[in-house]
């Protein structure tokens, strides 16, 4: 059917919107008589039901077999009108929209010019509505499981989500333990809970969980494929430990010979490990591993006159010869959890942190006021003789945050609020200490922060406004130079302690990440979401989804919801089972292809690749798309130099006459 | 708001500001003067910039250590806002004398010392010098600095640097009496602007020092170094410190140094050096190399450093400030360490640390030396 064009046009007044400022009578009129025009009409509101129910009848009565409907962005309601055709039984590509909202009657004053301004955009709408083809989506089936990348509190709580709606979650975490940076914490703002009571009860749940697969110490090598059929190759690496039959009973650790002579991670240098460790006492899995860096087996092939680990380990779980293993996953969708890294202190030298013990990072202070940590909850600075209990602390905000200085703009977001938590628990465990922050601004913003401020006020933390400029040591004290602002008086202030409130950046290895799944990034560098506001999960590859700070600094009760909401998003796509692939996507014209290859380079979404055909008798080189990965977003068929690569619904010979009209190239 | 106050406030970026205080907190003059940049930052919002900011008697307090701008978490530069306010009263005039004749002699003779220009190469008689021809390749094109020609005290600096030279067969030429100073005080002082001396002088010394075929500068002030590195922007040659030049001499092993000197050495980072354009190893390079020597370090030094308050104009200004000068700090810390030696890379440096020495009365168990000073008598000739 569908020889002749016969085009309805439509144009809608937006209530005042469009009809304030164009003359809708006339450019209906105007379109009236434009060539294969069967009707044109104007009228109030073409998104409601009475204006569908125009282009319905119309199409039934009068045999449209094109549409053309001049009112706002297409982004709004290309979708409606899409869906008014073909429930008329109308191939749906036979819609073309004419902006004549935002890009004319919204942008101009004049109502002469805007009325000429609209007529060309109808004319011209017309003008490649003659020439569009009809087009079929696809579907294709998604594989009900999702990557979970990173066992933070953002991974896990996104796991126990997707596996308890009944999906296999392979949840993949870099370190010997799931917990992430939360697990370092003591007490958590504003309510004070102790941070490993509510963590490792969720800790245990996906460790166990049936429909989780836990791959601890494990790193993500390979993703390839598109929504709904990701393929996935993770490699686990040797543990050195045979976790069927390590028990976790740590008399290795304690055997180690290099026992208490490594800095621990997990501690952030606050206290030392052996070379075989558990990262902290309620890791999960709670399996011992020897760290290949610093173990001497590992790294000189000899310990002693023997491993002592090895011997002592009654289970004989200890393995020297184990080798890493890949693991190979198909998955619907992946969630990105991987977290955040500590603003690194030295990068302030005029802090003197490298130089002087007594600065600390606020992780560090975690650690030291935690039972857990090195010095079981007790506030001492020094080892030995040397040893000390702090009388005068000073904390210093915004250290590596909101500064130019260091390329970190952004606010952190938490740390005015641990700060003021970290404040109260040195009050708490040192009453006679006298503690004061000194901040430039304090964002108490969230649920009960600003009632948490004004606790810590009134227990007698002291805020003094004004961030300090340098630190250094005076006899065996600290001097801060600093400025009272409030005062209008420079001070130097003598304390025993300074904590730096560090502030949260991307993690130093984020190009892992981004290499292997295509992620952009803001411009304060961590992951980039497709929608600050109304799409803050996603990314812009579809069935990629962001969680927790790996897309920004926040908060737990934030990362939490975020990680839910990633989670619920996981959900719709591997619920439905299928994705739909879009239309409008780009093929290629192999009789024309060169396979130069410089689609492959231009396409944003990896969507391209060269491969070998037979060209009558010649094995060739062309470009493929892969027709799931196309976003259609046009960059190829921009790009190639002999028009092979184009893009349904924008062929050049569909967009050509349409600019023509408007003026441009013939 | 007078449109000089809305402009001078854009010109800044004032609005920037977040009133966090670091400048000032790290100010080495605010404990001691009036000086408080934040304060300066935040008044020029609301006062009257030309009328009651640019007339404090404290924006003449400020040494241009740059510790504000360093500072600075939103791209501030208090620094230059207090130049922008002393440019201000340069233009209505009314000046200090002594800031008056330092311009005046720095437009006529090119140096600020009101010396003539005839005598600027005088330091050289006697000497095996190079000079360099316009047109010609030269390797190393070495800057002196007005003070180094003109003042005996620190003159060795330049005569040390020839020997150096000679010695290790370097290929470098000195510009001689046409050398005209780098203007870095002159910007200091305020003499800015579209008609400033600051510009004219820009001009001029790039057709100067583009006329030789250089393949770098060599400053031996970091004055200059920093002048010449960060304010001419037309420069054809790389411009480098003279630390750069003897480091790099000394891991070629074009340079040796013999004999000992058995002594308790430290140094003081110039500001010009090292908060300015963070110079900090090349000079503590030089000195480990010193056989015999121990190097001590200040609690505060590098980007923590102390300025000894000899730049900024301030061998023209005098504060009314009756706290101790920062220069006698120094050199009561550097004694505390025990130093012998108080090293230093900057004729200012030199200057400064030697008067608040002797009025310490610390001449008998320290001195002060450049590390050009130091060398000279470990090279055989
Ligand atoms: C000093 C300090 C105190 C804080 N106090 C509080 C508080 O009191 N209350 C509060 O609400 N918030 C607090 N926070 C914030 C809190 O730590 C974060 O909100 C929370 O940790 C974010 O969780 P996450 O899962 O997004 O990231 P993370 O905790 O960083 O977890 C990310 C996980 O991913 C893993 N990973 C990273 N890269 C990879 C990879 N390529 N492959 C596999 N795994 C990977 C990491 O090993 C880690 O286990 C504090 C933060 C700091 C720095
Ligand atoms: S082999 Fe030696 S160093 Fe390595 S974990 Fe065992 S005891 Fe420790
Ligand atoms: S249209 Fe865009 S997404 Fe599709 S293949 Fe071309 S460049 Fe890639
Ligand atoms: S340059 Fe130095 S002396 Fe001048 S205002 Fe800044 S910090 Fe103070
Ligand atoms: S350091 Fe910068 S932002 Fe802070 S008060 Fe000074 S000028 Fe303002």
């Amino acid at each position: 059917m569908n020889n002749k064009p016969k085009i309805g046009v439509y144009v809608c007044h937006c209530g005042i919107n469009i009809a304030k400022t164009v003359d809708v009578e006339a450019v209906s009129e105007f379109a009236s008589r434009l060539p294969n025009v069967k009707v044109a009409r104007n009228y109030s509101y073409m998104c409601s039901d009475p204006g569908q129910l125009l282009i319905r009848e119309d199409i039934k009565n009068e045999g449209l077999n094109r549409v053309v409907v001049a009112s706002c962005s297409p982004r709004m309601h290309e979708m409606t009108f899409r869906k008014t055709l073909a429930e008329t039984g109308l191939n749906p590509y036979y819609l073309e929209m004419a902006n004549i909202r935002e890009h004319c009657s919204w942008v101009h004053e004049d109502r002469e010019e805007a009325t000429e301004k609209a007529k060309k955009l109808v004319f011209s709408a017309v003008a490649k509505a003659r020439l569009l083809e009809p087009l079929y989506e696809n579907e294709v089936e998604v594989e009900p499981a999702t990557l979970v990348i990173g066992g933070g509190i953002a991974g896990i709580q996104a796991a126990l989500d997707i596996a308890d709606a009944g999906f296999k979650v392979y949840l993949v975490e870099k370190t010997p333990s799931v917990g992430g940076r939360m697990s370092q914490l003591d007490k958590t703002f504003p309510t004070l809970d102790c941070s490993a009571c509510i963590l490792t009860p969720k800790m245990v749940d996906v460790a166990s969980h049936p429909n989780i697969e836990l791959l601890a110490y494990s790193e993500v090598e390979e993703i390839s494929g598109y929504v709904g059929n990701f393929e996935v190759k993770v490699r686990k690496k040797a543990r050195y430990v045979d976790v069927n039959k390590c028990t976790g009973c740590g008399v290795c650790s304690e055997e180690c010979r290099l026992a208490g002579r490594i800095p621990s991670e997990f501690n952030a240098g606050m206290g030392n490990r052996a070379a075989i460790y558990l990262p902290f006492p309620q890791a999960v899995p709670a399996k011992y591993t020897i760290d290949p860096e610093r173990c001497l087996m590992l790294t000189r092939g000899k310990c002693g006159k023997g491993p002592k680990c090895e011997a002592a380990c009654a289970a004989g779980a200890i393995d020297f010869n184990q080798k890493d293993e890949i693991v190979e996953c198909k998955v619907g969708a992946i969630i990105v959890a991987t977290g955040f890294d500590v603003f690194d202190a030295a990068k302030k030298p005029e802090y003197g942190y490298n130089d002087y013990d007594n600065v600390i990072t606020a992780l560090e202070l975690e650690r030291l006021v935690s039972a857990s940590g090195p010095t079981g909850g007790n506030i001492v600075l020094g080892k030995g003789e040397d040893a000390f209990v702090p009388q005068e602390v000073a904390f210093i905000s915004c250290v590596g945050s909101r500064d130019k200085s260091v390329g970190n703009e952004y606010c952190s977001r938490v740390c005015c609020m641990y700060t003021a938590k970290l404040a109260h628990l040195v009050k708490e465990k040192l009453p006679e200490a006298n503690v004061r922050v000194y901040y430039m601004d304090v964002r108490a913003f969230g649920k009960g922060f600003e009632e948490f401020y004004d606790r810590v006020r009134r227990e007698g933390v002291r805020y003094i406004r004004g961030n300090p400029s340098e630190i250094f040591k005076r006899g065996d004290k600290l001097v801060i130079k600093a400025e009272d602002t409030l005062r209008s008086t420079p001070i130097e202030d003598e304390v025993d302690l300074v904590v730096l409130a560090v502030g949260l950046e991307p993690r130093r290895d984020a190009r892992q990440i981004i290499d292997l799944l295509r992620l952009s990034q803001s411009a304060d560098r961590f992951y980039l979401e497709a929608h600050p506001k109304l799409a803050p999960v996603n990314t812009a590859t579809d069935g990629v989804f962001l969680a927790g700070c790996s897309q920004g600094p926040k908060d737990i009760p934030d990362t939490v919801a975020q990680a839910k909401g990633a989670a619920s998003s996981a959900l719709v796509l591997l619920s439905s089972g299928k994705v739909k692939i879009g239309a409008q996507i780009s093929f290629v014209n192999e009789a024309t292809c060169r396979g130069c290859g410089y689609c492959v380079e231009i396409c944003p979404y990896g969507a391209i690749e060269l491969v070998t055909v037979n060209r009558m008798g010649n094995m060739v080189q062309v470009a493929r798309v892969n027709e799931a990965l196309c976003k259609g977003c046009g960059a190829c068929s921009a790009g190639c130099l002999s028009g092979s690569i184009q893009q349904k619904s924008f062929m050049d010979r569909q967009i050509l006459p349409q600019i023509a009209v408007l003026g441009g190239v013939k | 708001m007078n449109t000089e106050t809305q402009s001078f406030i854009q010109k800044y970026d004032l609005l920037g500001c977040v009133q966090c205080g670091r400048c000032t907190g790290g100010c080495p003059e605010a404990m001691r003067t009036g000086l408080n940049p934040r304060r300066v930052v935040y008044d020029a919002l609301e006062g009257n910039v030309p009328d009651e900011l640019a007339k404090l008697p404290e924006i003449w307090d400020c040494t241009t250590c740059n510790t504000c701008a360093a500072r600075c978490p939103k791209g501030l530069k208090p620094v230059d806002v207090l130049i922008g306010l002393r440019n201000i009263l340069v233009e209505s005039g009314v000046l200090q004398p002594t800031v008056r004749d330092a311009l005046e002699s720095a437009f006529r003779e090119g140096n600020p010392w009101d010396k003539p220009r005839a005598t600027r190469g005088d330091w050289m008689k006697g000497l095996d010098v190079s000079i360099a021809e316009p047109g010609e390749k030269v390797e190393n094109l070495i800057f002196v600095c007005c003070t180094i020609c003109y003042d005996p005290k620190v003159q060795v600096i330049a005569k040390n640097l020839v020997k150096i030279l000679n010695k290790a067969g370097v290929d470098y030429g000195f510009i001689g009496d046409d050398e005209t100073c780098c203007a870095s005080e002159v910007y200091n002082l305020g003499e800015v602007g579209e008609e400033g001396l600051f510009e004219m002088m820009v001009e001029d010394n790039t057709e100067l020092l583009n006329s030789y075929e250089a393949t770098r500068i060599v400053a031996i002030s970091p004055h200059c170094y920093s002048a010449l590195k960060n304010q001419y922007p037309n420069l054809k040659a790389d411009v480098i410190h003279y630390t750069h030049l003897v480091k790099e001499l000394l891991e070629e092993g074009k340079l040796e140094l013999t004999g000992e000197l058995p002594k308790k050495i430290v140094f003081h980072d110039p500001c010009y050096l090292g908060k300015q354009n963070n110079v900090y190893d090349e000079p503590r390079y030089i000195l480990s190399r010193i056989p015999g020597a121990e190097i001590v370090e200040f609690e505060r030094s590098k980007e923590r450093s102390l300025c000894c308050e000899g730049g900024g104009g301030k061998m023209w200004t005098e504060s009314d400030s009756k706290e101790e000068r920062l220069a006698e700090t120094r050199v009561k810390d550097a004694r505390a360490l025990g130093a012998e030696i108080l090293a230093v890379a900057c004729p200012f440096c030199v200057l400064t640390l030697d008067d608040a020495l002797k009025a310490k009365g610390f001449e008998e168990e320290m001195r002060v030396a450049e590390i050009l000073e130091i060398l000279g008598d470990l090279i055989k000739e």
